[in-house]
């Protein structure tokens, strides 16, 4: 029982985390329908900023909360204005294009920033400090669940909420769901897309970075290719759960981490992957538009 | 049809060609030491690659062999007999191999040194066998060459792929006395080669059992299903094969969970990067490693001549080469002749110093004091386990 309980545990922290990362992946395909592949990258911004800005807040002599905050958010505004740079240069001259050409642009974009860290940073693991601290009160339950892992749960939580919230009731979330449904009639009754478009980059850029922040800390290493591997499970998560479908997103990378969870936990590790992706596949046989995802008539 | 033809006809052309190429070799080099040439001559051949894509495995033996040759015949030779070398490339092929062991051996070759290729040397042992030559290859690592015991003719300088597997699992049974054990890999060539190798070990030994044996993905988020899975498993040590980005990850985790058990890794993990990257949770993890050679003065000076005769670093093999011919020609000078099974029997029981330390053969040609060494993380260093 312990041991379900674990795994179960185990399953939704690295569900979180692809949780993070696929909502950026849903938000944009929903509003352009877009695959950003170069979303894993800024994932990986994220990491390494936050990694700079924790040396050198540490450095100036900043406490340990200050540093975790600080840089975290540091982190965030940075992938940020990454997340909206890449939608200016690389999407917006290609807004009505054929569809391959902005795919095409942002495979080449991925492509670019992966090798632009390389240069600019390093090809090798760089240790990443343990920003979450050990709580007391979990030591003695540490072996079934760690800070880090709390620490994620709740974080993930919060911001999902928070994302909810934006999207239910502000005037943006408003505007941006207009925007999803029809992009013409929601300028034509005065939406301003572009910069909703614009918002929405920032808004996944920022839950990607801090998904990168909590996992670097977590695992305690970084390189160039992390965003990569995380790009592609959360990708999947995203289609497993109906890309274009905000709760689809949270439910599709849930379901993924627990299924490679307890594929590890029960069969073995070596079939992790085959699991996950052998349950996308039954998923797109049986609802081809994902768990919660709406098969939306063609429009003519 | 033609096509095959066509190809044949090539190989034929450069069979010929390299033919050529050996013939005026041979002369040029039996000109330049006719003046010491005598029916009493010692004969070292070299065979391995000396020319192609894989001459920077093969071309710092012939270096070796020659420098070693040199400061022999300085000394006045062998038995008073002087050393000549015969210098055959292989190209690491195996089927232009067998026709190099057949010229050493037409040639009237007393011992080898070579081949460079595992499956160059396979070709062309069994040529050797039949003339009752010894041959000691510097660089082949495939196991079943000595270990499927066809060869006695054959000897080899460098720790055969699974030593440290080996080493590993005699290290966690017999030193750290542990009965519970987990082997993990990372599904590539490389880890899960050491891991199955490991757990052959471990299913021949009957005082450890293999309570887990898993491949990891590597590169995933986080591993902590794999941790729970060790925990549970009650292994009291993990064997890791393969390399320390997935090896800081899982042994972060296992301390942050607070789980104790011994982690023991390879060559792969003997790297700083994994300390560096793993800090604190490094403290204690095993790593096999190769030997560390640096501090031998025979090596030292090995080295120190190969750059004042040839002006540049010696390359791949080099000390192997230049420690298996020293061990060769020891060999004949204490069995007093070049019989084969005067000299096969000194290998095998005499050690003799050499740039790898003090060496000699186990029963099935396998050096002895060469290879691999335990290193343990001490306070952020690997530090040599005794």
């Amino acid at each position: 029982m312990e041991y379900f309980l674990e795994l179960i545990l185990g399953g939704l922290t690295r569900g979180s985390i692809y949780a993070l990362i696929a909502l950026g992946y849903t938000m944009v395909y929903g509003i352009i329908e877009l695959i950003n592949f170069a979303h894993g990258e800024v994932y990986m911004i994220g990491a390494f900023t936050a990694l700079i800005f924790t040396s050198v807040l540490t450095l100036l002599g900043f406490n340990e909360i200050a540093v975790i905050v600080l840089a975290s958010l540091l982190a965030v505004i940075y992938s940020s204005a990454y997340g909206y740079t890449v939608e200016k240069i690389a999407y917006k001259p290609l807004r009505h294009a054929q569809r391959l050409s902005p795919l095409i642009s942002a495979i080449g974009m991925s492509i670019f920033l992966q090798n632009y860290v390389l240069l600019a940073q390093t090809s090798d693991f760089l240790p990443f400090p343990n920003l979450i601290p050990e709580f007391e009160f979990i030591k003695p339950y540490r072996h079934i669940i760690s800070s880090p892992e709390i620490v994620i749960l709740i974080t993930t939580s919060t911001a999902m909420v928070l994302l909810t919230f934006l999207i239910k009731f502000t005037r943006i979330g408003k505007a941006m769901r207009a925007t999803a449904q029809d992009r013409n009639m929601a300028m034509l009754v005065g939406v301003n897309v572009d910069r909703v478009i614009s918002i929405t980059f920032i808004i996944g850029s920022a839950l990607a970075a801090l998904g990168g922040v909590l996992i670097a800390s977590h695992v305690g290493q970084i390189n160039f290719y992390i965003g990569f591997i995380a790009g592609i499970k959360a990708f999947t998560a995203a289609v497993l759960g109906g890309i274009g479908s905000i709760p689809g997103a949270v439910l599709g990378a849930l379901v993924l981490g627990l299924t490679e969870s307890f594929a590890t936990g029960y069969v073995s590790s070596d079939y992790e992957d085959v699991f996950a992706f052998g349950l996308l596949v039954l998923i797109l046989i049986f609802r081809p538009a994902g768990i919660l995802g709406r098969a939306a008539a063609q429009k003519v | 049809m033609k096509c095959s033809f066509g190809k044949q006809l090539i190989s034929l052309v450069v069979v010929m060609l390299y033919g050529f190429f050996f013939i005026s070799c041979g002369e040029s080099e039996s000109t330049s030491d006719s003046s010491q040439k005598s029916a009493a001559n010692i004969k070292l051949g070299v065979a391995g690659a000396h020319s192609g894509d894989l001459a920077s495995y093969g071309v710092p033996s012939v270096r070796a062999a020659e420098l070693v040759v040199r400061n022999i015949n300085a000394k006045g030779g062998i038995l008073g007999r002087k050393v000549e070398l015969l210098v055959e490339d292989d190209v690491c092929k195996p089927e232009i191999a067998t026709n190099t062991a057949t010229k050493l051996v037409t040639e009237g070759v007393d011992i080898v040194l070579g081949h460079i290729c595992s499956g160059a040397t396979k070709a062309a042992l069994g040529i050797y066998k039949d003339s009752k030559i010894i041959i000691m290859s510097p660089s082949c690592t495939n196991p079943a060459l000595t270990q499927s015991g066809d060869y006695p003719n054959f000897f080899r300088t460098i720790a055969s792929d699974d030593a440290q597997a080996r080493l590993e699992v005699n290290f966690a049974i017999d030193v750290l006395k542990v009965r519970k054990i987990a082997v993990l890999h990372d599904k590539g060539d490389y880890g899960k080669g050491l891991a199955e190798c490991a757990k052959k070990y471990l299913e021949a030994s009957d005082k450890a059992e293999i309570v887990l044996y898993e491949g990891i993905t590597p590169g995933a988020v986080d591993y902590s299903a794999v941790v729970q899975k060790i925990k549970h498993s009650g292994a009291e040590a993990v064997i890791f094969g393969g390399y320390h980005p997935e090896a800081s990850k899982i042994i972060s985790q296992m301390r942050k969970k607070g789980m104790e058990a011994v982690f023991i890794s390879d060559d792969g993990v003997k790297d700083n990067t994994f300390i560096k990257v793993a800090g604190e949770y490094a403290e204690g993890v095993y790593a096999t490693g190769p030997l560390d050679t640096s501090n031998n003065p025979m090596a030292i000076a090995a080295i120190e001549a190969h750059r004042n005769t040839y002006g540049s670093e010696p390359g791949a093999f080099f000390l192997n080469a230049y420690s298996a011919s020293l061990a060769l020609l020891n060999a004949i000078e204490r069995a007093g002749s070049t019989d084969y099974d005067a000299v096969s029997k000194v290998l095998r029981t005499e050690y003799v110093d050499t740039p790898l330390g003090k060496i000699s053969f186990d029963e099935r040609g396998d050096a002895i004091g060469v290879g691999f060494c335990m290193y343990q993380v001490q306070n952020g260093v690997y530090v040599e386990v005794k």
